[in-house]
């Protein structure tokens, strides 16, 4: 019979604060060998919170209120200094979100994953400790490991630095391994890869899995076991299956409705004379490195499409793709070094001045992270009203605008006197798109727009994009490597992989019949099982 | 806070030196030599008698004058040339190597040639002392300003058609004031010793004139015999660089909402 390697009790943790509510409220979970138990919720619901109380690693400012942790028959809340040191690495380890801040940037990976190893296997020689590492890579799947050993984190992929971290958190074949979002920050196609080597070492190690998550996509992928957490407790638990058929408590279904389902909308009839027209667009960043070699990096590569007025195109593609490169292309941040691009009817590569200020103007974006897209010195109502003044709009219809547009994305109008970092990630993302549409835009980039937003609050920003283009009839460009994301809200969706088209089409035809190998791989990535019909 | 009131003890000491202190500065008594600090001598006498407690009072005039004037001069022109550096490329080019060639001579070096060229004089020490701190600023912002300006609410306000001038002013200076104000409090600490350092070495006011710095510099001579010359300037001196410090960073969290929101809660 399977034993459990991680029982939690009760656990409660409050903020330091004197009369300070309680963050995580009378938790209980187990986590048994050989099974992968998910713990989701949204951020701010505590469940990061709940597993650095395992490692002891409470954030400052928040203190044990009450309760046991039991990890592997040790009592965690009582370890002193010295036990924790040993426990930590030994039995328990922890694979966190961002693998490029988990790695230390100038040390090569075999010496990262030695170092663990000095420490705590001190008798292991250097001969077996080298072939231990190449073990781990190879265990990990990274291609080459005699060479990946001697790289630097920046010389690998996001994909291959998250397999250095779980190799590192593997190294000393821990009992617990604590995922802390291990995949968010990765692409599709990674990401799928990623879960399948969980699911594998756990059986190989006889580990067992805390993984902890936002998406019931992953859910479905691996768990066994899931906790539901909202606002610090617990609301329900069981095993995936029973959860996923029939989840109990209606924040489990809300959350479960919020994974994005394939809704395909009918394509509009084609234009005849498209907002944008590019053709054959190149460009070639060149870099120098320290002694004069150039390397050059095809950022696109004869890129040709259409956007018709009132239409939604989404780009899909892996990070590194040239999706960004695109938008800044479309922005005017770049210039391609060929090729023809045509927006509004003017050949956009040589406006300049005046008509460059106009082209401006009308093309509107908005950015990935909605923490970096506002100035955190300009309280809203600046950030709203800036660009319409700037461009001639008096101050009094900027400020109605503004006023108008935040009721619309459904934010308070006293939003205006306040500062950026008062509002959540969603909340600010609505305020970005205010600040776009202020400027009554022909066109919306969105890049990446809704990525860094949890998956219920992801739901509501797209049906407001929707809303909106509904309202204001403008084209939109939306750039996304969730291919979930972009069945809900394109009208066609374009693929690109290294600076190239793969295929262009409908968004229906690309999901149910995709022409090209690699369009099948991304949609095979997705992860949990997807019924392909659109949904009524 | 007790940063703040210690700070206005001194400023205002130096303001009022010649209400608070009846004797003068300047009169020599040899009769009178190293007396101990005594309710005569508040502070003691020096070599030729005079009255330590009100050379330093007086001397905090200058010292603090040349402290504000070189740091606010150095400050105003180093983020003028970082800020045109950090977003014309053509400028960057020619400023930054002006810049290099400055930071190239030895500070005390240039300050020493440009005092002996003109005299020196007020106007002479600040100028002196503020032209080597000018590219340190300018290095700084300009390092700021190309952080600074990748950040995406930058690229949305130039995709919102907004003038680059008013970009740097709204959304890119803001952001370098952090780092400013605390090379400020660095800069207003570092001329009071700079001004002590020219005074040492002859170029600095003379003797008629107190400065900290040269009440310091010719006490030392003194150290072992009369420590209390060197002892009640040095107090001032250090009270004034500490505090100076302490509420640079302070007004650095205040002028930071996010921080200054934190605190309140």
């Amino acid at each position: 019979m399977d034993e459990p390697i991680l029982e939690i009790c009760n656990l409660s943790i409050g903020l330091n604060a004197p009369a300070g509510k309680e963050v995580v409220d009378d938790v209980s979970l187990t986590v048994w060998r050989r099974k992968i138990t998910c713990l989701i919720g949204e951020s701010g619901s505590g469940k990061s919170v709940t597993s650095s109380a395992v490692m002891k690693l409470l954030p400052g400012g928040l203190r044990l209120v009450g309760g046991q942790i039991l990890l592997d028959g040790h009592e965690m809340t009582g370890a002193n200094a010295e036990q924790l040191a040993d426990l930590r690495g030994r039995v328990v380890s922890m694979v966190f979100q961002e693998p490029l801040t988990a790695l230390n940037p100038v040390m090569r990976v075999g010496d990262q994953i030695g170092e663990l190893l000095k420490i705590h296997r001190p008798k292991m020689g250097s001969q077996e400790r080298k072939r231990r590492i190449l073990e781990l890579l190879g265990d990990v799947h990274l291609p080459d490991p005699p060479a990946t050993l001697m790289a630097f984190p920046h010389q690998l992929s996001g994909g291959q630095r998250q397999r250095v971290v779980i190799a590192m958190a593997l190294a000393l074949e821990p009992a617990l391994i604590i995922a802390d979002e291990p995949t968010t920050a990765l692409d599709v196609t990674t990401q799928a890869q990623i879960l399948k080597l969980f699911r594998e070492l756990m059986t190989r190690h006889e580990s067992g899995i805390l993984l902890i998550t936002h998406d019931f996509g992953v859910v479905t992928e691996v768990a066994d076991t899931v906790y539901v957490m909202q606002n610090g407790q617990v609301v329900e638990h069981g095993s995936a299956a029973d959860i996923l058929k029939a989840p109990q408590h209606p924040y489990t279904r809300s959350l479960i409705a919020a994974v994005p389902k394939y809704r395909f909308r009918s394509p509009l009839p084609p234009s005849d004379t498209p907002l944008v027209s590019a053709h054959d667009l190149e460009l070639t960043y060149t870099t120098r490195g320290f002694t004069g070699r150039t390397r050059q990096v095809k950022a696109l590569d004869k890129v040709s499409f259409n956007i018709d007025p009132g239409e939604v195109l989404g780009v899909v593609g892996e990070s590194g793709s040239g999706k960004s490169t695109l938008a800044r292309t479309l922005m005017l941040f770049e210039t391609p070094d060929n090729g023809q691009l045509q927006v509004f009817g003017e050949d956009a590569t040589k406006l300049r001045g005046q008509a460059l200020r106009r082209y401006r103007a009308d093309v509107q974006m908005v950015f990935q992270d909605p923490f970096k897209s506002l100035n955190p010195r300009r309280k809203v109502g600046l950030s709203l009203t800036e660009g319409p003044i700037e461009n001639g709009v008096s101050k009094a219809e900027a400020v109605g605008r503004a006023h108008e547009l935040l009721d619309r994305v459904s934010l308070p109008r006293d939003a205006m006197n306040r500062f950026p970092h008062e509002f959540s990630g969603g909340q600010r993302q609505r305020i970005c798109i205010a600040r776009a549409l202020a400027m009554r835009p022909r066109l919306v980039i969105a890049d990446e727009a809704v990525s860094a937003l949890d998956v219920s609050v992801q739901a509501q920003v797209l049906a407001l994009f929707e809303g909106l283009k509904n309202d204001f009839g403008f084209a939109m460009l939306f750039i996304t490597h969730d291919l979930r994301v972009a069945s809900n809200i394109c009208d066609r969706v374009l693929v690109m992989h290294r600076g190239r088209v793969v295929e262009v089409g409908p968004t229906q035809t690309i999901f149910t019949a995709p022409q090209a190998a690699y369009t099948r791989e991304l949609i095979n990535a997705i992860p949990g099982e997807w019924d392909l019909t659109p949904a009524a | 806070m007790m940063a703040l009131v210690m700070l206005g003890l001194v400023i205002g000491s130096a303001i009022l030196a010649s209400w608070i202190s009846s004797a003068d500065p300047l009169s020599i008594s040899p009769r009178f030599r190293y007396r101990l600090p005594s309710s005569e001598f508040l502070f003691g006498s020096d070599q030729f008698g005079r009255d330590i407690f009100s050379r330093v009072l007086h001397g905090g005039q200058i010292s603090l004058m040349v402290g504000f004037l070189s740091a606010v001069l150095a400050a105003f022109f180093g983020t003028l040339a970082g800020l045109l550096a950090g977003s014309f490329r053509l400028i960057d080019q020619i400023l930054m190597r002006v810049m290099d060639g400055l930071m190239a001579i030895p500070n005390v070096l240039l300050a020493v040639a440009i005092v002996s060229l003109v005299g020196p004089s007020l106007v002479s020490i600040v100028v002196a002392i503020c032209i080597p701190e000018i590219p340190r600023v300018a290095r700084l912002i300009r390092a700021m300003v190309l952080t600074l300006r990748e950040e995406p609410y930058v690229f949305a306000a130039v995709s919102m058609s907004i003038p680059r001038w008013k970009i740097l002013l709204r959304h890119v200076l803001p952001g370098c004031v952090a780092p400013l104000v605390v090379q400020f409090s660095y800069m207003f600490a570092s001329a009071i010793l700079s001004e002590a350092v020219l005074g040492f070495l002859g170029v600095g006011f003379p003797s008629e004139i107190p400065s900290w710095g040269n009440v310091i510099a010719e006490g030392r001579t003194a150290f072992q015999r009369a420590p209390w010359c060197i002892l009640f300037p040095g107090i001032f001196l250090s009270i004034t660089v500490l505090t100076v410090n302490i509420l640079g960073d302070r007004l650095r969290d205040l002028l930071d909402p996010r921080i200054s929101a934190s605190r309140a809660r």
